[in-house]
């Protein structure tokens, strides 16, 4: 799940005004757009990128897809990521928020039937300091992203986006960042990412951005203690209420299941360092 | 979106599957008649929370009068912080064995999950390990499972199908009761709809349970925003759940209190004018943090509508910026021309000053 410069993209939905914001962003920082998908314009050429009727197509005519990412609203996600799973992308980039969770479990059993990973839904997408980024990430401010070799996993954009300026301002460039998204299930876990991270050979350091809700933080604890690489964390949510959804469909505490309290311990008997501010990360890296 | 009972038991009766005959009443007389026509019923408090019964919200009675009494009892009864205005009159079983059976969806297997135990009839926790799971493949939807006996097995059937026809995300009964003289009933019912496929089911949209909002949250749904209400004095407009939420993490750190949770994350950027003058309409409100990280969100749209929301309602708090990410030049440069304020470079310092000055 980490995009690569090579990588071949297509943008399902890129004739929208985010679509084509975005992928006109994506282009000028250097991921290899091959095509966009809009069934109505098929045919046509969009910024540059010819359009075609679906991801199918676009594979057929192209010489292949590797990532698909959607920019497509909650009613038509699962029509369309059948197409790019039908059509054999290896990586789907799910960005959509409130896709309705029967989609989301449909979407998951077609894609592990196929081997294909997604990540998201509600994702921000990934970047990969000077190679490519996928998604809605400001992978082109160099304020916020630079090469260098800490890997960032995060289930918030805004919150990441932060967590990566600060890490510029402390002096460290990003291997790769690694959104997995604010839902409830998804396809790509916080071990997931920590596994794709530890083979990473740019990556060094790894940052963990929890939040508060389901028990992934937790879950990991596992992998992370058979890590060889250091994993700094900051949770968010340690001030919100119990029983509420904060903003996202996943953060929220039910009983002590999800609570702050429970990701953190579990974090730290795995040694992850988890320190309680965004600016204390980078100071917690040189530790 | 919760279901009380009465309207899960109904989608219930609809779908084919058996529950105790009952009404649903406002009021005591119409308990009383209710229990007239039934015969030996329960009285049971309506309301979207569980533990009904420890808090004396569910009586049985043998006649009217004692129905009316019970009905008199519970009505206006605060049940799980929600008021009891309705109770449900039902009709008593004759119970041989109380059991369990639940649909939900299941996080770690990202797929449908059928739990199922013998003993039913208590708290899910208290016989978390006395549950069998069995996971459904969603694409082929229930077939039953050698650990379930064959009337149950279709009664998990049709229950799954309901499930799946309602886009639930939790449809529970318990206890699912087999009577004296055989077969099955669903004696109590849980169901939650996930919110997010609300658009597709017009006809439950309507009927769910009430919600315990504040007047100040139910105007944020009203706008479209993601806003709850806490009890705090320092206001809080950012984007993004993540980064809203670390925003009421770094106040709580710096010794402030968060007066609310606001995010204006996702499609809702170019609600910041709407979002301002609700974190405005908090009385208790004594500085606002206005913390803006863009990634898809694009900080000149948030700050454009801030600024506007500002010259409108002209207010004389303080408020403090953090800008950064997607459109910060132009959104920096707005908010020193129109508001003649600076952003602060870093997050952690404009919490900071905001909590100080709510002091």
């Amino acid at each position: 799940m980490i995009v690569r410069k090579g990588d071949r993209v297509v943008v399902q939905g890129m004739t929208g005004r985010q679509g084509s914001f975005w992928t006109e962003k994506m282009l000028g920082y250097g991921t290899r757009v091959v095509g966009g998908v809009n069934p109505k314009r098929a045919g046509e050429l969009h910024g540059g990128v010819p359009v075609f009727a679906s991801v199918r197509e676009a594979a057929a005519k192209t010489g292949g897809v590797d990532v698909s990412v959607m920019f497509i609203p909650p009613a038509a996600a699962l029509a369309a990521a059948e197409d790019a799973i039908g059509a054999g992308v290896k990586l789907l980039v799910v960005l959509t928020e409130h896709i309705p969770s029967r989609d989301v479990m449909r979407m998951h059993a077609l894609a592990g039937a196929a081997g294909c990973r997604i990540v998201g839904p509600n994702t921000a997408g990934l970047v990969t300091p000077g190679e490519a980024f996928v998604g809605i990430m400001p992978a082109f401010n160099p304020r916020i992203f630079r090469p260098g070799n800490v890997g960032v996993i995060s289930r918030s954009g805004s919150l990441g986006t932060l967590i990566c300026l600060n890490l510029l301002d402390a002096g460290r460039g990003q291997s790769a960042f690694i959104g997995i998204g604010g839902d409830p299930m998804l396809g790509t876990t916080v071990a997931d990412a920590l596994h794709a991270l530890e083979k990473d050979e740019k990556t060094n350091a790894i940052v963990l951005v929890g939040e508060i809700g389901g028990s992934m933080e937790e879950d990991a604890a596992a992998t992370i203690k058979a890590m060889r690489k250091p994993v700094v964390s900051f949770i968010a949510g340690r001030a919100s209420p119990p029983g509420k959804k904060m903003g996202h469909a996943g953060a929220i505490v039910m009983g002590n299941r999800g609570s702050y309290a429970s990701k953190r311990s579990a974090l730290e008997s795995a040694g992850v360092r988890v320190v309680d501010t965004p600016a204390a990360v980078s100071e917690a890296l040189r530790l | 979106m919760d279901f009380e009972e009465a309207e899960a038991k109904e989608l219930l009766r609809q779908a084919g599957i058996p529950v105790p005959p009952g009404e649903a009443c406002r009021d005591a007389e119409a308990a009383a008649a209710a229990a007239g026509r039934l015969g030996r019923c329960a009285v049971k408090a309506q309301v979207p929370s569980g533990k009904r019964g420890k808090a004396g919200g569910i009586r049985l009675v043998n006649d009217p009068q004692e129905a009316r009494a019970a009905a008199k009892a519970i009505l206006g009864m605060a049940i799980g912080g929600y008021r009891v205005e309705r109770v449900l009159v039902e009709k008593c079983a004759d119970i041989a064995q109380e059991l369990y059976v639940a649909v939900v969806n299941d996080v770690a297997t990202r797929g449908p999950m059928v739990l199922f135990s013998r003993s039913g009839g208590m708290d899910v926790e208290e016989m978390a390990d006395r549950i069998v799971r069995i996971p459904v493949d969603i694409g082929k939807g229930f077939q039953t499972d050698p650990e379930l006996d064959e009337d149950i097995g279709g009664f998990v059937k049709r229950l799954y199908d309901l499930y799946v026809q309602t886009d639930a995300e939790l449809l529970e009964v318990n206890p699912l009761v087999r009577l004296k003289g055989g077969g099955l009933l669903a004696l109590d019912c849980k169901l939650t709809v996930d919110d997010a496929s609300l658009f597709r089911q017009p006809g439950l949209a309507g009927k769910g349970a009430r919600e315990k909002m504040t007047e100040l949250e139910r105007r944020g749904r009203e706008l479209g925003l993601k806003y709850i209400e806490l009890p705090g004095n320092v206001g809080v407009l950012a984007n993004g759940a993540g980064l809203t939420m670390t925003t009421m993490d770094v106040i709580e750190h710096c010794g402030g209190k968060p007066a609310n949770f606001l995010e204006i994350g996702g499609d809702a950027y170019t609600k910041a004018e709407g979002a301002l003058g609700l974190v405005l309409a908090n009385p208790r409100v004594k500085s606002i943090i206005i913390n803006f990280c863009g990634a898809f969100a694009r900080t000149d749209v948030m700050a454009g509508g801030v600024v506007e929301a500002w010259q409108k309602l002209k207010p004389s708090l303080p408020v403090f910026f953090s800008v950064h990410g997607t459109g910060e030049d132009e959104a920096v440069a707005l908010i020193r021309q129109k508001l003649g304020m600076d952003p602060f470079d870093r997050m952690e310092d404009a919490v900071r000053a905001a909590v100080e000055a709510a002091k």
